[in-house]
């Protein structure tokens, strides 16, 4: 387990901002460690659920924005249900992530590179184009043979679809990515 | 029965859990209630969205609520529970004012979300309820030890969901108990098999489905029963996978639960989708084919 200096310097500013966007108060944590225990991505994590709420108390910016924790949550929601406080660890950790990518840290490309493709599959054709999104993934990932195994099986029983099918919904999906990419609504 | 159900499949189950949407539409009409397609659906915008921002993701799921609401539905279904989850997040979101402006800036018109919206399994349990169920089913699940996985996000987030005990959820094992089965005591019940990580992070899923997998082996179920297309395609189609990493073989058949209501309403096997799976549902119906031969039904 990393040691860290906590008391070095503290980003009050960083906390508080935090606290507001994820609507918690993030002092009610007392460490208990009940979400680490109940968190099924924790042999995964750089730092454990309960670390990332220490680091965003003491106001340890960089550190928190950069773990890779962040990424690699399933969003179970495991770590909220069991809080005695009540905190929304999950969403804390989903608020983390929003700020860590503005920043521009991005420990675990892979799941951004997923990430991308599949909303970009959504703003192409409304609906996820599951064939595309994965080809979309391996060439920005660079992982072209992972899951190769599977489309065979998909073949096999006819659920690997060849094109998209296209929703007239669509423009109105478009819309909103371009909307949302003008800046617009934040 | 009630009125008819604004119904929205999700993307997964137009391609990769397509018997998913073909055995909830079977029973559905067999238990007379009436699916209306929520008009030219798009995706909820699901974990990705979610992850990327709350406005946008917000923006997404309310597109499809105000499509099915300019229907005139005050109901609406999903079989996927990540559907239900993004559009559920969005009109709890919504209740705050600022951040509906958002919504609404990004959408291009008023985001009016107020459609009570529940997944298929809650809608049969509560509006038909177990009795009703049991009295419609023809051909008893005799035969079957039933393994119930429900996923994380059935009963999780706890206040936005609402569904039973986040730790231990009954709905399935009630209904497959009604409908002549045995519940299996499987522990997992709501573990995470991994989600959406398989692919930029492949290795954790494997262990955690393998996980489960090898837990719903010792409970000495005879089939383990899902209500996520992203939990059956982690531990169906990723079987070989998970075997070839934890070195355990594991031919137990992942059936979504509307398949196996589906067999108990007495629908036939291409209905249901059966043959669409990866791991062969073939064992299922042969125990259940001994059943009805000796009970002189199906
Ligand atoms: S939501 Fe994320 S941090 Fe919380 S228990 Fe699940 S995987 Fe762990
Ligand atoms: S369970 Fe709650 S109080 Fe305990 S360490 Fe985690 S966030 Fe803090």
């Amino acid at each position: 387990m990393p040691v860290m200096e906590l008391s070095a310097s503290q980003d009050r500013a960083f906390f508080e901002a935090v606290c507001a966007k994820s609507g918690q108060d993030l002092l009610r944590c007392y460490q208990c460690g009940n979400c680490t225990a109940g968190c099924p991505m924790q042999p995964y994590y750089d730092l454990a659920a309960h670390q990332v709420m220490r680091l965003v108390q003491t106001g340890q910016r960089k550190a928190a924005l950069t773990c890779s924790s962040l990424w690699l949550c399933a969003g179970c929601g495991q770590c909220s249900a069991r809080c005695p406080n009540q905190l929304d660890v999950a969403l804390i950790l989903e608020t983390l992530r929003h700020m860590a990518r503005r920043a521009g840290y991005n420990p675990q490309p892979r799941v951004a590179q997923f990430s991308r493709a599949f909303l970009k599959s959504v703003h192409s054709h409304g609906r996820v184009f599951e064939l595309g999104l994965l080809l979309r993934y391996k060439l920005a990932s660079g992982r072209l043979l992972d899951d190769a195994d599977l489309a065979p099986r998909l073949l096999k029983v006819g659920k690997l679809h060849l094109t998209p099918t296209s929703t007239p919904g669509q423009a109105e999906v478009a819309a909103i990515f371009r909307r949302y990419e003008q800046g617009a609504g934040s | 029965m009630s009125a008819a159900l604004a119904y929205y499949p999700g993307c997964s189950q137009t391609a990769s859990a397509r018997e998913y949407d073909l055995s909830t539409r079977a029973c559905c009409q067999t238990l007379g209630v009436e699916l209306n397609d929520v008009p030219d659906w798009t995706c909820c915008g699901s974990t990705p969205a979610h992850a990327t921002d709350h406005a946008l993701a917000a923006a997404l799921a309310a597109r499809n609520l105000a499509q099915a609401m300019d229907t005139g539905a005050s109901n609406l279904a999903t079989p996927c529970p990540s559907c239900l989850l993004a559009l559920r997040t969005a009109q709890s979101r919504c209740e705050n004012e600022g951040f509906k402006g958002r919504v609404e800036v990004l959408l291009g018109r008023p985001a009016t979300l107020s459609i009570r919206t529940r997944s298929i399994l809650q809608v049969l349990m509560e509006d038909l309820g177990l009795e009703a169920l049991a009295e419609k089913a023809v051909r008893p699940l005799k035969g079957l030890r039933v393994a119930s996985y429900y996923g994380c996000l059935m009963t999780r987030p706890v206040g936005l969901m609402a569904f039973e005990d986040p730790d231990n959820p009954t709905a399935m094992d009630r209904l497959f108990l009604a409908l002549g089965a045995e519940a299996a005591p499987f522990a997992l019940k709501t573990e995470c098999c991994g989600a959406a990580l398989g692919v930029p992070r492949k290795e954790a899923v494997l262990e955690l489905s393998g996980r489960i997998l090898a837990a719903a082996e010792e409970s000495g179920a005879n089939v383990l029963a899902v209500a996520c297309p992203l939990c059956q395609m982690n531990l169906d189609l990723r079987r070989e996978q998970i075997e070839g990493y934890t070195g355990q073989r594991s031919t137990l058949p992942v059936l979504y639960f509307t398949q196996l209501l589906g067999l108990a309403l007495g629908l036939p096997e291409e209905a249901l989708g059966l043959g669409l799976h990866n791991v062969g549902t073939r064992p299922v119906l042969d125990i259940l084919r001994r059943t009805w031969a000796s009970e002189d039904v199906g």
